[in-house]
């Protein structure tokens, strides 16, 4: 496949691989956290692990919406579906997310609830156009990268006045969460960060300044294919061995230093801050999330029906708060590939194939004998 | 003047399944006769019995049954009708069996255009005749509307297999080669492209066919076949899956080796979907003894639905029963069971 192929070329990859390994200082270890999801799927998914010297190690980031995503959150859009009879639409990543009482949406849905899955915001408003008697509810989550479609199929439906849509607004924010990660206590150890690929389009490379400024970390925004993680990593092995910390930019197909002003206004005038909003595995985090602007209030699935968020725990023996923040592998859970499989997760981790869970049990488990 | 043998044809034009076809009286009777019977057409069918009585043979017996539940029921490249007949066929011949006969079996939403019917009866006689598999036997139900979609399929087969050949899941052995007949996902993605929600146009056909002509030509080729199988739903990964844990092996893939065509595997990267994951109904899996892999190799590739096949891999010592594949990077990975559904309905 032209332009996509040239990005998995094999020699390519070698020759990289070389570099990284005779650049990469014996003496020392490179701890290294890939943010985004999905990185790590690709990381995982191309085994780049194998192409890798040891001591340049990478770390799963939280860059996966559904695995950020707290069970109170789900609770909230089950409850739509099924106290309040919504037509709730969703991504299909999140209809295997752990909720309470060992609900899920799909399992909510099997049990009578009206949950359909969509692959744009504009099929959500073609459902709500078609059922002028129900509300529609949109379950909105993800990163910077799925803020802007959100954005225009809320103000499109405040043009069209279509009063029986509304949202659920779990749009977070990833510097947020890369400060949170950095501002742990005793929290984990990183060298440098392989930055998003996607969520920079849309935010630019600007906003990572300051963690290259105040923090003291190289980081390197890198593509989704995995030529472009291995340039990335070896981009950071040489800041880290030149003793630099910048933001680097190795995606400059589609990443400037502003990233797309048109959609930074429109989520602007739609979205304002969130003062806290809770994370798995990050806890509350301020100002890391985005809620509707009260100009558009009446689109707000939180304002429009009585349900209030409700924090629940996650299960106790599941690692993915720890693994979320970088501080434990998938492998050094527990329950890991025993009571938690893709196919009954107990951790959000485990569902999407971006989570690190996810990731490792489904492309790199059998290296666990090794 | 009165004729009293005189019914007024079905509307196939404009008419539409009602409670009364899958009654039992005389309209279910006439549905029978004006649009199964004459589209099938054969003399087991013709005996108009509640079975078919059909003659003796020598051998021992295969049976397989599949239900059909596409959506959308027309898509490029075939339609439910054609798939029911290619489903249970291709699951009688990865048995090593000549499928022999087949029976069918309708669920109808009361409301369905008859004209749809008729489409699907007619492609389904078609791949009947094709394959040169009668279709001996059926059943007709209807439901009230609401309470199906439009047509399900279930379809039954018998075959026969000949002395001294033994197909199992079980049977594949480290050091085996795993041969592939073509191009894989076509069926998924033809059929997902179509779907009314999702707005992309690809020039993609459904892979649909019967395998058991090429089948019977890698028997006859006198190789050393342990399994054949056919990936259908959860597509080559979970076939593989399959055989590896039913055999207890594991198997190591060359991601290079596998064949998809560009429109397939542009589709599957739009979709966020892997090709090795999604469904086909033209293709199958074989696994063989070392020795005999080129040969089996030819005479796969010497056959209209096999032109593109090749050795994807072979089976190695595992007890995880792991399929491991080197990726094109020069990685390795898991391909692992399907988690959840990567696709609803697409057989």
């Amino acid at each position: 496949m032209k332009y996509v192929d040239e990005f998995r070329d094999g020699e390519l990859a070698k020759n990289i691989a070389a570099n990284i390994a005779r650049e990469a200082d014996p003496q020392r270890n490179y701890r290294l956290m890939e943010f985004c999801g999905g990185h790590t799927h690709a990381i995982s998914r191309y085994g780049i692990t194998d192409l890798l010297p040891a001591n340049v190690r990478m770390i799963h980031g939280p860059g996966c919406p559904v695995c950020v995503l707290p069970i109170g959150r789900v609770d909230q859009a089950i409850s739509l579906a099924r106290e309040h009879g919504v037509i709730l639409c969703t991504y299909a990543d999140t209809m295997r997310v752990p909720a309470s009482n060992n609900l899920t949406l799909m399992r909510a849905k099997a049990g009578g609830a009206d949950i359909r899955m969509i692959y744009s915001t504009q099929d959500v408003l073609k459902i709500a156009r078609d059922n002028p008697d129900r509300e529609v509810v949109f379950f909105a989550i993800g990163f910077e990268t799925t803020t802007p479609p959100t954005a225009v199929a809320v103000k499109q439906a405040a043009t069209e006045g279509l009063e029986n849509f509304s949202i659920l607004c779990n749009h977070v924010l990833t510097p947020a969460a890369m400060h949170a990660i950095l501002a742990v206590e005793g929290g984990v150890s990183l060298d440098g960060f392989v930055g998003p690929a996607h969520v920079s389009t849309v935010i630019g490379s600007k906003p990572y300044e300051p963690f290259a400024d105040d923090y003291h970390k190289p980081v390197v925004i890198a593509g989704f294919e995995p030529l472009d993680v291995m340039q990335a990593i070896l981009m950071l092995v040489r800041q880290i061995n030149e003793g630099r910390a910048e933001v680097e930019n190795e995606f400059t197909r589609a990443v400037t230093r502003e990233g797309n002003l048109k959609a930074q206004a429109l989520v602007n005038e739609v979205f304002g801050l969130r003062d806290a909003f809770e994370w798995r595995g990050l806890g509350s985090v301020p100002h890391s999330a985005l809620k509707l602007r009260p100009e558009f209030a009446a689109f707000d699935a939180e304002l429009k029906f009585a349900v209030d968020y409700v924090a629940v725990p996650d299960n106790k023996a599941c690692e993915c708060a720890a693994i979320l923040r970088g501080e434990k592998r998938p492998q050094e859970c527990k329950i890991f590939g025993t009571v938690c499989t893709p196919e009954n997760p107990i951790g959000s981790c485990m569902v999407s194939s971006e989570g690190a869970c996810a990731a490792h049990y489904s492309y790199g488990r059998f290296r666990e004998d090794a | 003047m009165i004729k009293p043998n005189y019914t007024r044809p079905l509307d196939l034009k404009n008419g539409r399944v009602e409670m009364s076809h899958g009654a039992g009286g005389r309209s279910m009777a006439q549905l029978i006769i004006e649009l199964f019977a004459a589209a099938f057409d054969n003399g087991y069918l013709a005996q108009g019995n509640d079975g078919a009585l059909l003659p003796p043979v020598s051998g021992r017996l295969v049976m397989s049954c599949d239900s059909h539940v596409v959506s959308p029921l027309f898509f490029a490249g075939g339609d439910i009708g054609c798939l029911s007949v290619h489903g249970t066929i291709n699951d009688v011949a990865m048995m090593g069996a000549q499928p022999l006969y087949l029976a069918a079996s309708f669920i109808l939403e009361e409301g369905f255009p008859l004209s749809d019917l008729k489409r699907i009866v007619e492609s389904m006689a078609r791949a009947a005749r094709e394959a040169g598999v009668p279709i001996v036997t059926g059943d007709t139900k209807v439901v009230e509307q609401g309470k199906g979609d439009g047509v399900f399929i279930t379809t039954t087969g018998v075959g026969v297999v000949r002395e001294g050949i033994t197909l199992s899941g079980h049977l594949a052995k480290s050091g085996d080669r795993i041969l592939l007949s073509g191009a894989i996902g076509d069926h998924g993605m033809a059929v997902l492209s179509q779907r009314e929600n999702l707005s992309f146009d690809a020039p993609i056909v459904s892979d649909t066919a019967a395998l058991h002509g090429l089948v019977a030509a890698m028997l006859d080729c006198g190789a050393e076949l342990h399994v054949l199988r056919d990936p259908t739903r959860g597509g080559l990964a979970t076939t593989l899956n399959e055989i590896a844990k039913q055999s207890g092996v594991g198997m190591l893939l060359r991601e290079a080796a596998i064949p998809v065509n560009p429109t397939v595997e542009a589709a599957c990267e739009f979709l966020g979907l892997d090709p090795l994951y999604v469904a086909n109904e033209g293709k199958l899996v074989a696994i063989c003894a070392p020795q005999d892999a080129e040969r089996l190799l030819a005479v796969m590739r010497a056959h209209a639905l096999g032109k593109e096949s090749a050795i994807i891999g072979e089976v190695i010592a595992d007890a995880h029963g792991f399929v491991q594949m080197t990726t094109k990077l020069g990685g390795r990975r898991i391909v692992d069971w399907l988690a959840g559904e990567q696709l609803p309905r697409i057989c």
